[in-house]
């Protein structure tokens, strides 16, 4: 695109000059290269390694391109080879699997050594070698002092403390359907609690949810304007809100995955030589160190970097967060679409009538005291129990019905079937529930 | 009802409507652009609803669409809440045109202007201002459960669907049924007063049936472009309408899902169907008026219980109107607000980022929006002369083809713009078109068409024929009668399309997103969106929204002032006589 030229630098004697034009031309190529990035991360994580990287690399500039994680996909499939864009840099490990599954990403040599092969049982690097960990996320939950204090609400500490009835209609989390870090959060609990319990809590949680948000983004900043008192959030909008002066807290629940924001080449860019530069940059140690900046507030993926750290800052190399499930991630990948489909199917577009028969449910109980009652056990059965067990989950059958080309008209019918017939089971259970409930004394 | 319209006729053999070579001439080029930025574009896209993934043709999609109960919910959900939020455009926008075009209303012009406001702020901007205020947790709710201990879901589910659409689009309404109430010859009105009828009566029987043009017009807009919109459920979280469901398909990530272009497929179809039952209602019946200018309807004074009443009801109305931009004002000057009646303390810091930081977004929205507006008025123009002067064969599709794009979700042109005109190089610029601002415009001029078509055939609707063949009689040609006599009777409806593409178009973000390549030539929109997407930034993508507002209202208040002063002119030449 535009090549800037700089002024060569005045020194006082032709050695030097050619002392600086050798050095310049090791450290940086002659000409001047533009390193366009798409991303869907916020302008000040952006704006921070705009700058330092220009300034490290005076003749190279870098072009941020914002946009969501399924436009930056789009954007890049669309662009011819050769005037596609350099870099993509996302939190979503699917994505990166949707690009380089269609031979949109270019391997590359750029890593860093001295990142760790695992965090705890995740490979933060691409086995492949398309795309590297750039950053660590995890999940946590994160609510809103204000809104706790005026409706005097305990602080939670784990996922199954947002099933207790105080919270009804305080939570609010995303659908995995729409953000990969929700989905993987949402795996972790099954992993971690099993098929059924996990389910069950999940379900549990999101009778208690106001809202399920859309975006994942709307969950912080539903939280952080007291819209929802508490909700599920990647760590870094917790922190960040609350070190730019907001009334949140937020803890890293025990059962949580600790998983890496990635970075890739694109294949067909215009400057990959340039955009390995960018990748080099970020992986190293004073690109690492930018994650620290208190309104960006993520975890690096160096740990030699914490050392830099501000006291009290999470470090998930030192153990201190305790990630207690062995992430199984060929699992979670076989099964995505069933688990997404399921969510969406259960929860998503059901959630009025789940919440309502939540509400009921929890009323009850509160109705009989300490007392049981068949009924209401059968309405909690009703409601909390997920349509399919670990069993057919798991039926090669099913997956390759979820998995296969969404054009291939035959399995894009059963498989509308098979949603078709979870969605209407889930309404007319959470119907019974409600009236099974309501008819407890 | 006809007959008290009365009138001549403008039947379509008047001699104007010959389809002559000169129609051809104009409606070639409409043509050409409809095919090349719309229709093509989108067939590129959507021809996937019918692909089997074998390179064949398939109509199974559709079946298993069908057979889905969630979207037959979906879809009747969509209709409730166009028709719900058409209905409360209405409640709002039809006393806030009649007060202030029938009577003498103090602050005319002011109300008029910021009637308009709601468009410029884009659905999810506003939704997050609305939330702050009317949210589960906002300052209205707040002082409510302070002091009686209740809360109202305005903003919940279906319902909260409605209130934030049909506050942000009863403009549609409002800026037609003032058009049209302007261009109402008070010699109507006279002649019914004669007769007897007064009050409501008068209302009823001549003035709303001579205004209906405008009226049908704006609200067919409102009900396809609620139909259509995406970021209002979005925001609300509200997925079990059709748009929604579709927009989940196509953009999650991963494979594609044909069903989601299904369903962008049932929508074109359903808000063209909309449009056509809204044609065909105006259809048929006559609403020209002989006269212009000099006799518009009669101002009458306020007065007593009447004026305390009008001036109260249009406050309240107003209150409501703002209060997104109210709460936007106030989030762009906090510092942190959060589970508060108000932010707890103010800058102006905010403002100071967004001005160093993202300035030229101001003069690229200025420029992409005035070349799409320009544009969509000049194609409206013709298409309104096409449709309503000539008998060319297949006029009508130019009009349904243009109003087609208010169907095409953003995301779904824009894929389209990436796959149809890509490795195309731009001659004198240099680069490929789609990496270029131009293909920004031309999407805005796309998306916008509907809006300016509408308005321009509203007004031309309210020329009569006689007019033209007074002209033509006169020894006139075509070219010099379009020139002299119709364009500039139909100058406050052109204004009106112009006014209503422009500042749409300034908040346009789907098809932004996808479409922008460099920051440097990313519009206004984007900026919002990209200060959006982290806490800490939200107050500097409230100033942003906020300079938006500021800029197309000073716009539509210019051009407000303009109508006023040809108006004035016109009178003025009247009175000479």
């Amino acid at each position: 695109m535009t090549r800037r030229s700089r002024p060569a630098p005045r020194h006082a004697g032709a050695r030097h000059v050619v002392a600086s034009l050798i050095a310049a031309s090791l450290a940086f190529p002659a000409v001047a290269e533009t390193v366009t990035v798409v991303t869907s991360f916020p302008k000040e994580l952006t704006a921070a390694y705009k700058k330092a990287f220009e300034a490290r690399y005076p003749n190279d500039k870098l072009e941020i391109l914002n946009k969501n994680t399924a436009a930056g996909i789009a954007f890049v499939r669309e662009q011819p080879v050769g005037s596609r864009p350099e870099i993509f840099w996302a939190s979503a490990p699917d994505a990166f699997e949707v690009l380089s599954a269609s031979k949109l990403l270019q391997k590359t040599d750029a890593q860093n050594p001295a990142v760790p092969a695992r965090i705890g049982n995740y490979p933060i690097n691409d086995p492949e070698g398309f795309y590297f960990g750039q950053a660590l996320a995890g999940y946590g939950i994160m609510w809103n002092t204000r809104y706790f204090a005026a409706n005097k609400l305990p602080e939670p500490k784990e996922w199954a403390d947002l099933v207790n009835p105080v919270y009804h209609g305080h939570v609010a989390i995303s659908s995995p359907s729409r953000s990969g870090t929700t989905h993987l959060t949402v795996e972790t609990i099954l992993q971690g609690e099993g098929w059924d319990k996990g389910w069950g809590q999940l379900l549990g949680i999101a009778g208690n949810c106001a809202a399920i948000t859309e975006r994942s983004f709307g969950v912080p900043d539903g939280v952080a304007s007291g819209q929802f008192g508490v909700g599920l959030v990647i760590d870094f909008f917790g922190l960040a809100a609350r070190n730019s002066g907001m009334p949140v807290e937020f803890v890293y629940p025990s059962v949580t995955s600790i998983v890496p924001a990635n970075i890739a080449l694109v294949a067909g860019s215009k400057a990959p030589e340039a955009g390995k530069r960018f990748i080099q940059y970020t992986l190293s140690d004073e690109g690492q160190a930018l994650l620290l900046d208190k309104q960006i507030s993520r975890l690096p993926v160096l740990p030699a970097t914490y050392a830099k750290a501000p006291a009290g800052y999470p470090n998930p190399f030192s153990g201190k967060i305790h990630a207690k499930v062995n992430f199984d991630s060929n699992l979670s990948e076989s099964r995505y679409y069933v688990v997404v489909a399921l969510f969406d199917q259960l929860i998503t577009f059901r959630h009025k009538e789940l919440a309502a028969a939540t509400k009921a449910i929890q009323d009850a109980q509160k109705r009989l005291g300490t007392r049981t009652s068949p009924q209401l056990d059968e309405a909690r059965r009703l409601v909390f129990t997920p349509p399919v067990d670990e069993k057919q989950a798991g039926d090669p059958a099913l997956l390759a019905t979820f998995r296969a080309d969404k054009k291939d008209t035959d399995a894009s019918k059963r498989r509308a079937q098979i949603e078709e017939e979870w969605a209407s089971k889930a309404k007319a259970n959470y119907a019974r529930a409600l009236d099974l409930a309501n008819a407890v004394k | 009802m006809t007959a008290v319209v009365g009138g001549v006729r403008a039947a379509p053999g008047n001699p104007a409507g010959a389809a002559g070579g000169g129609a051809w001439l104009l409606a070639l080029p409409v043509a050409a652009f409809l095919v090349v930025f719309l229709a093509w574009p989108v067939a590129t896209v959507l021809y996937t609803a019918f692909a089997d993934g074998q390179g064949g043709f398939t109509t199974g999609h559709i079946g298993a669409f069908l057979s889905i109960s969630l979207m037959r919910e979906a879809f009747v959900n969509s209709l409730l809440v166009s028709l719900g939020s058409a209905a409360f455009a209405t409640l709002i926008a039809v006393p806030l045109a009649y007060l202030t075009v029938r009577f003498e209303f103090r602050g005319a012009a002011l109300v008029q202007t910021l009637g308009v406001l709601p468009l410029v702020m884009p659905p999810f901007v506003g939704a997050v201002a609305l939330q702050l205020l009317f949210g589960r947790n906002g300052s209205v709710n707040l002082l409510l459960s302070e002091a009686f201990g209740v809360r109202i879901p305005f903003m919940d589910g279906l319902n909260g669907v409605i209130f934030v659409e049909g506050l942000h689009y009863f403009p549609f309404i409002l800026l037609n049924l003032v058009a049209a109430l302007r261009n109402i010859d008070g010699a109507m009105e006279e002649a019914a007063q004669n007769l007897g009828s007064h009050g409501f009566r008068l209302f009823r029987r001549v003035v709303f049936p001579l205004a209906a043009p405008g009226f049908v017009a704006g609200a067919a807009l409102v009900f396809v472009k609620v139909f259509d919109d995406l970021g209002t459920p979005l925001v609300l979280n509200v997925t079990n309408m059709l748009a929604p469901q579709a927009y989940l398909r196509i953009t999650s990530v991963g494979l594609e899902d044909p069903i989601g272009y299904v369903i962008a497929l049932v929508m074109v179809v359903f808000s063209i169907a909309a449009l056509a039952l809204a044609a065909q209602i105006t259809k048929g019946r006559d609403y020209a008026t002989l006269t212009r200018g000099g006799t518009a309807l009669s101002r009458r004074p306020l007065a007593g219980w009447g004026a305390v009443l009008a001036y109260g009801w249009v406050l309240l109305v107003l209150a409501l109107v703002l209060s997104p931009h109210v709460g936007l004002l106030l989030l762009s000057l906090a510092k942190v607000w959060s589970f508060s009646v108000l932010p707890d303390g103010y800058t102006l810091q905010h403002y100071a980022v967004v001005l160093t930081e993202s300035s030229h977004m101001i003069g690229n929205t200025l420029l992409y929006c005035t070349l799409a507006a320009g544009i969509d008025v000049a194609l409206g123009t013709a298409i309104a002369y096409l449709l309503l002067r000539t008998r060319l064969p297949g006029r009508q599709w130019l009009d349904w083809g243009a109003s087609a794009a208010l169907a095409i979700p953003g995301i779904v042109l824009a894929i389209g713009f990436l796959r149809a005109f890509r490795g195309i190089e731009l001659p004198l610029v240099g680069g490929a078109l789609t990496a270029t601002w131009i293909a920004i415009m031309l999407a805005y001029a796309v998306r916008r068409l509907p809006y300016a078509v509408r308005a321009c055939v509203a007004a031309l609707q309210q020329v009569h024929a006689s007019l033209e063949e007074a002209a033509q009689s006169l020894g006139a040609n075509r070219r010099r009668t379009a020139r002299r006599i119709v364009i500039p009777l139909m100058m406050g409806g052109i204004l009106a399309g112009f006014v209503t593409s422009f500042i749409t178009a300034a908040v346009e973000l789907s098809a932004t997103i996808l479409l922008t390549t460099s920051e440097s030539q990313a519009p206004l929109s984007y900026g919002i969106y990209l200060y959006n997407q982290s806490i800490a930034t939200r107050g500097p993508a409230a100033a942003l929204g906020i300079i938006a507002v500021v800029i197309v209202a000073l716009g539509t208040y210019a051009s407000h002032r303009l109508l006023e002063a040809r108006a004035g002119g016109a009178r003025l030449a009247v009175d000479t006589e």
